[in-house]
């Protein structure tokens, strides 16, 4: 335990729970916007993937780390219009929409790294940036401003969502298609318009969120999420369907990630133990639902597709 | 209602219905070859013949005894996980957890025949199964009494224990269940030792895998539509699963009904694991650490067999084995063309999205059709319903 108490480790620590913590929230913060508007989508496992998998490949061709990220954000935006036309437009269940797109990215990847890739490749790091003077402050300035760029973009994003949803006429236009989508049509607000543009942000995200996932792990193997997607969509109610509650959750998996790595590299806790260890945060979250569905009112429509004069 | 009317409208109507009440039985056929269409293009893409890749599907998976056993085998936790879902889902409770309830389950199994390997057969097999339900049971009444009574979103939950199931999996796989000997070569899988000769499940055709389970599994979806259709518990499930707020004006009682749906979907889905482990060739449990190396996404994939067979557990024997047939036959045609299996997983999700988009549509088309028989069936009787029971429950939220 000593060890793991120096500050070179703990703010190692802190730094790689900061990563970890990137795919979720990007994932949970587009998640959020379409639950916000009354849509849930499930899918976001599968698009990770699907956005994972797209990023292998261009980065593997091309070598371009920006390729690659253009890729994840591209799947995702297309799979985000196939979702919304499924739940926004056919009005499926969406409880069961996404475990389809979840499966079909799951069995698709699979297939395309044992067809696409002979022998495994690893692609490179993305670099980190340091913020002028920022980044100079002891310690913090190693957890906090030497990360890389997606790290910065996914929590400048968390201040962002937050002024759109509580201080923008489209953020008060998604809240009131959410909260109750027959009153927005009467005052003239389209509904599906609406919905389709946070599924498809949200499904953007997720492309990126498994794009910025592949770079962090630097190779893409089977089932390269884990159910990081099905977290995303957990911690959004954890975080009471606000970014910043959101955000806390993120960081909460992400250091406990990172604090489970770091100890089984020194050895404290033996392999088995840490299987236990890694139960903690699922077992949180469902104990964080039980307390959250107490606490905090979901968005009225949620999971509700709309029909006029239905 | 034997009366007609000549009317030019309510010919229309009856033709319309008559449209309406077609599309309703043919959507989810049509979904199926959709599916099988998008999944041909997958095929093509891959660089594989289509025909040559379903040839080879199809003798892989039903063509000769072994073929037939190894595809009923393999059917048996799909349908099992199948009819729990037709449970749940007819309750507007929507499990996803069939992989944790699945893998409790085994893990429940596995521990009684390890605990008590001397039993005889006659009582030592019905215990396991029995250890299957209830370890399977209780995690599945968990995020249901969750949601009954704290409106705990089950999907979420259900995910999440998924999770803390298959974490405890490789916990107990990797120490406390593991006798040294049990280790294989290595020391890389995590598996139990050998279960006692006792705990096997029995087999039914000698030379062929085909064991009781798979007769046990079509006997307890028959017991899943009788319970659903003939018992006054099945229609408490069902009405709660239309309408919470109408089932508990009526008197019922709503949160206990919800929590029991869950609790038998969780059972079955355990009655899946346990056979996962004593009627497997090895009769030991096995993992590769994966959420799916023990389950082989079962849990996910009777998800697809109960959709596509609307809800009904007679038509989930028929479609988890044609889903099974897939599964078996797809590595098959892994050999031959060189397309993964994995491929089948893909062409899965495909049916779950088609399914579930072509349902309201479906639903839509019902209700049409059955407001035009009331408004007068035309000659021919072409506007009566069939009472087939293939709706899903409406939409609610996940709360």
């Amino acid at each position: 335990m000593s060890h793991f108490l120096t500050a070179a480790v703990l703010t190692a620590t802190v730094a790689a729970g900061i990563q970890l913590a990137t795919p979720f929230l990007l994932a949970a913060l587009g998640e959020t916007m379409g639950e916000r508007s009354g849509v849930v989508n499930l899918g976001v496992d599968g698009i990770m993937l699907l956005g994972a998998f797209g990023a292998y490949w261009v980065a593997a061709k091309t070598g371009s780390l920006v390729l690659a990220t253009a890729a994840g954000l591209g799947i995702g935006l297309v799979m985000g219009l196939l979702t919304a036309f499924v739940s926004v437009t056919l009005k499926a269940e969406q409880g069961i929409s996404g475990i389809g797109v979840f499966l079909f990215g799951l069995g698709l990847t699979n297939v395309m790294l044992l067809k696409l890739f002979a022998s495994p490749v690893t692609i490179p790091a993305l670099p980190a940036v340091r913020i002028p003077l920022l980044y100079r402050i002891p310690y913090f300035g190693t957890m906090f401003f030497t990360q890389n760029w997606l790290v910065y973009l996914a929590f400048v994003l968390v201040p962002v969502l937050t002024f759109v949803l509580n201080r923008t006429t489209y953020g008060m236009k998604i809240r009131a298609v959410g909260e109750n989508p027959a009153a927005a049509d009467t005052v003239g607000v389209s509904v599906s318009r609406i919905r389709y543009s946070t599924v498809i942000l949200g499904c953007t995200l997720a492309g990126l969120a498994g794009a910025t996932l592949l770079m962090l792990v630097g190779i893409f193997q089977e089932d390269l999420t884990n159910s990081e997607g099905f977290i995303a969509v957990a911690l959004v109610y954890f975080g009471a369907f606000r970014p910043l509650g959101v955000m806390a959750g993120s960081l909460l998996y992400g250091m406990v990630g990172a604090v489970v790595v770091t100890w089984k590299t020194l050895g404290i806790i033996p392999t088995s133990a840490s299987d236990i260890a890694s139960m903690a945060p699922a077992v949180l979250t469902v104990l964080a639902l039980l307390f959250v569905a107490r606490r905090f009112q979901q968005p009225a429509a949620l999971g509700k597709p709309y029909l006029r004069g239905g | 209602m034997r009366w007609r009317r000549t009317t030019q409208e309510t010919r229309a109507a009856g033709a319309a219905g008559r449209k309406d009440l077609l599309f309703s039985w043919f959507a989810l056929p049509a979904a199926g070859i959709l599916a099988l269409l998008l999944g041909t293009l997958l095929l093509l893409a891959f660089g594989a013949n289509p025909l040559t890749a379903y040839r080879a599907l199809v003798s892989g998976a039903f063509d000769g005894t072994y073929a037939l056993t190894s595809t009923a085998v393999k059917a048996v936790p799909l349908l099992l996980v199948g009819a729990g879902i037709c449970i749940a889902f007819r309750a507007n409770m929507l499990n996803i957890g069939g992989e944790g309830q699945i893998a409790m389950g085994g893990l429940a199994a596995t521990a009684t025949a390890l605990a008590v390997p001397s039993l005889p057969a006659i009582i030592l097999v019905p215990l396991v199964l029995l250890a299957g339900a209830v370890g399977g049971g209780i995690w599945g009444a968990i995020p249901g009494a969750f949601k009954a009574y704290f409106q705990v979103n089950e999907i979420l939950s259900t995910i999440m224990l998924n999770l803390v199931a298959v974490q405890f999996m490789n916990y107990l796989l990797s120490g406390p269940l593991v006798a040294n000997s049990g280790y294989a070569v290595g020391g890389l899988i995590p598996q139990t030792k050998l279960l006692s000769r006792n705990a096997w499940l029995p087999t039914l055709i000698a030379g062929t895998q085909l064991h009781l389970g798979v007769l046990i599994a079509v006997l307890l979806a028959v017991g899943v539509y009788v319970l659903l259709w003939h018992t006054g518990i099945g229609f408490r499930i069902r009405a709660v699963g239309l309408s919470r707020d109408a089932s508990r004006y009526a008197g019922m009682s709503v949160r206990p009904t919800m929590t029991l749906a869950m609790t038998l979907a969780g059972a079955l889905s355990g009655v899946a694991g346990a056979m996962l482990v004593v009627g497997s060739v090895s009769h030991r449990m096995v993992t590769d650490g994966t959420l799916t190396g023990f389950t082989g996404n079962a849990g996910f994939n009777g998800i697809v067999v109960a959709l596509f067979a609307g809800l009904n557990p007679l038509w989930t024997i028929l479609t988890s084995f044609l889903f099974a047939g897939l599964l078996v036959g797809g590595i098959s045609a892994q050999v031959i063309t060189g397309v993964p299996a994995d491929v089948v997983t893909a062409f899965n999700g495909l049916v779950v999205v088609l399914v579930v988009s072509v349902e309201f549509l479906r639903r839509r088309a019902r209700a049409r059709a059955r407001a035009a028989a009331i408004a007068g069936p035309d000659p021919g009787g072409g506007g009566e319903i069939p009472e087939t029971g293939g709706e899903m429950p409406g939409t609610e939220v996940p709360a």
